[in-house]
């Protein structure tokens, strides 16, 4: 049943394969995040209660739901990687980690700078922002646990158990946190209670977090794609490729 | 020469090396009970030695001196076998490797968690901590540090082949730590408003069933790569 | 005689292929080897020896490739292949907080034997009268001994043995030659790795592994 997937575990194939869906994400992400964010941004009409200020959740809400997003396909590759010991999938694995971190950086940030004008303060201790936190600790983990090690096999290996006992603990975590800030909070400062986003405000977020999607999908491949190139230095086909790049 | 060790013989086989090894070596257990009472009474030095904020904080204090106590004690857990060879030796027996695992996280636990857990009423008196709380507190340790042994051995398997382990080890598993600490904080916070707490320990107790099963498996992997 | 004993294979490599800090140790390496063979893996520093070694022994995964004990992948039955595997590292796995008889005692037991004579196998070590000594106040050689003494109660087919005469004298060499033959005759067979001579096991018995040091 899982043969197909041993075809492509195939370093060499992987790379090809990778090299082809790669332009196809680039253009998708940089068409969407474009069209987007100008709309987003620019021609969205202003919130009536929060004003201009608000115009961050056109970065900050595709930055967030990316995050999370990023580690479940990080975990699923790593998953991939250990039960069907393909190295590729571990590769990938490791090719996701330092985007989602930055991901889930960008969405603290702008979260942060939102909370300033909404709350007057940049932290609070809501659930949202403690478990982008939390988050942010599991990738950082897992990218130094990866740069730890000096054999990278064994490193994407590690890196791969890593996420997946993280992937376990997402929930219990996000859980506990979301429990214990109803626990520890008045519940005054709760803001993105769903209120009925109007159309010219939403389709530019899901056009966002679209292209957002389609932007980690095009810097993957292209980690992945000198990732298996960086492992495979000493392959034939490696050695053919840079010498048709013109490389010595 | 028949082979008729039953699995319960070989885990207790381990049990009773890893015991008999740590009482030749009691620095092992003491050090990281030191750094747990000392942690504590640094707080009273920072925060002031007023009785309310003491008893306010007290069961974090006391719960985030314990995770680090568990941490640091953690390390120690597979260096020496990895060192001298008896961890490959472990990974190639003919016994289950998660059985073996949890042999030796059983016997850390009995060496670091217990001795953690008999002197943390003497800590929360220092801290003033509320007399409805102590069987909270109490409660609480015996269900939550298993749970940091377990998940903390995970981190400690996955680094125990690299040089510098300390820092890294702590950013691999602090996280992790963090419904253990929630859910146990609050239950000792219930019990001092006489509230009932049985539902936080339950919920802690449904991680320590999770972790037992899972853990190890997760452990013996993590073993696996760092002896490759 | 010799059309009598059916060649057993114990232990096949399938295209192994190892590679350590970017470098290839060895590419598509395949053999068998078979029940009453004595084999050396030889070749100079850095070549890869122990990681063959340890690749045989299910501890390090290759970079591609299979090892296969009586037709199935060790890494799909470990445990039946750890009941018949006896691996004896660089590293003796000698706790030196315990005495050279609780060392054995618990190797024996680990490994799955319930009945057996520990001052006795010390004995035949050469360790009699050190039973009740701490490994870790031992000399290197019997440190070294300590750890060898399950050689002499096992039921292992395979052993796998990296530089097991390492500070070993040369009576104790001897010894351990002798009974690598007696091991091979009942059927087994030796896997080892060393730079010294041995005396007793001649070429005609020996079957050598040759790896050479690849600069790529």
């Amino acid at each position: 049943m899982w043969k197909w997937l041993h075809s492509y575990a195939d370093p060499e194939r992987a790379y090809n394969l990778s090299g082809k869906l790669l332009p196809w994400f680039a253009m998708l992400a940089t068409a969407l995040v474009g069209i987007g964010s100008v709309w987003g941004l620019v021609f969205a009409p202003v919130d009536y209660q929060m004003g201009d200020s608000y115009r961050i959740i056109f970065i900050h809400v595709p930055a967030a739901s990316m995050s999370m997003a990023a580690y479940m396909a990080m975990a699923t590759s790593a998953f991939i990687g250990l039960v069907w010991q393909i190295k590729s999938a571990d590769w990938a694995a490791a090719a996701i980690a330092p985007i989602g971190a930055v991901i889930t950086l960008i969405a603290l940030i702008t979260g942060a700078t939102w909370g300033k004008p909404m709350w007057g303060t940049w932290w609070v201790w809501d659930a949202r922002l403690t478990a982008e936190l939390v988050l942010l600790f599991l990738y950082l983990g897992i990218i130094s646990l990866y740069a730890s090690f000096e054999d990278k096999v064994l490193a994407a290996r590690a890196a791969g158990i890593l996420a997946i006992v993280g992937v376990i603990n997402i929930p219990i975590i996000k859980y506990s946190v979301e429990w214990w800030s109803s626990l520890h909070q008045p519940s005054t400062i709760r803001i993105t209670e769903k209120s009925a986003m109007p159309t010219e405000m939403l389709y530019p977020l899901l056009i966002n977090i679209l292209g957002f999607g389609m932007m980690i999908g095009a810097i993957t491949l292209i980690r992945f794609r000198a990732e298996i190139l960086a492992r495979n230095g000493m392959r034939p086909w490696v050695r053919e490729l840079a010498k048709a790049e013109g490389v010595k | 020469m028949k082979k008729g060790i039953s699995f319960r013989q070989a885990f207790f086989t381990l049990l009773k090396r890893d015991l008999q090894i740590a009482i030749r070596h009691k620095g092992d257990i003491f050090n990281p009970l030191l750094f747990f009472i000392l942690v504590v009474t640094l707080f009273p030095l920072g925060i002031g030695p007023e009785p309310q904020v003491l008893s306010r904080v007290a069961p974090g204090v006391i719960w985030v001196a314990a995770l680090l106590a568990s941490m640091l004690s953690l390390e120690r857990l597979f260096k020496a076998d990895f060192v001298d060879g008896s961890l490959e030796q472990m990974l190639l027996s003919p016994q289950p490797l998660p059985l073996m695992v949890l042999a030796k996280v059983l016997a850390h636990w009995i060496l670091t968690g217990v001795p953690l857990i008999l002197v943390a009423p003497l800590l929360a008196v220092l801290l003033h901590l509320d007399d409805n709380s102590y069987g909270a507190l109490m409660a609480t340790l015996a269900l939550g540090t298993p749970v940091l042994s377990l998940l903390g051995a995970i981190g400690v398997a996955l680094t125990v082949g690299l040089h510098k382990g300390g820092v890294l080890l702590s950013l691999l598993i602090l996280p992790l730590y963090i419904p253990v600490l929630i859910f146990a904080t609050s239950a000792i916070d219930a019990s001092s408003l006489n509230l009932p707490y049985s539902g936080h320990l339950a919920i802690i107790g449904a991680m320590l069933v999770g972790s037992l099963i899972l853990a190890p498996f997760a452990i013996g992997a993590s073993l696996r790569v760092s002896t490759n | 005689m010799a059309e009598q004993q059916i060649a057993k294979t114990l232990l096949s490599a399938n295209q192994l292929t190892c590679i350590r800090e970017e470098r290839i140790l060895f590419d598509e390496l395949s053999f068998e080897i078979t029940a009453g063979e004595i084999v050396q893996i030889e070749g100079p520093n850095g070549s890869g020896k122990t990681s063959l070694l340890r690749i045989l022994a299910g501890l390090s995964r290759p970079y591609a490739g299979e090892v296969y004990y009586q037709g199935e992948d060790i890494t799909r039955n470990r445990d039946e292949y750890n009941d018949d595997l006896l691996y004896l590292g660089h590293l003796a796995g000698v706790k030196t907080e315990l005495t050279a008889e609780e060392n054995l005692n618990f190797n024996l037991r680990i490994s799955g034997y319930d009945e057996f004579d520990t001052r006795g196998i010390l004995a035949k070590v050469n360790l009699a009268g050190f039973e009740e000594a701490l490994a870790g106040h031992l000399s290197a050689g019997q440190h070294r001994r300590t750890a060898l003494a399950r050689l002499w109660h096992t039921n292992c087919k395979i052993w796998l043995l990296d530089e097991p005469f390492t500070a070993i004298d040369k009576k104790g060499v001897e010894e351990l030659e002798h009974i690598f033959l007696d091991h091979a005759k009942r059927g087994g067979c030796v896997i080892l790795t060393t730079h010294q001579d041995m005396g007793i096991i001649g070429d005609d018995i020996l079957r050598k592994i040759s790896l050479e040091y690849r600069f790529v």
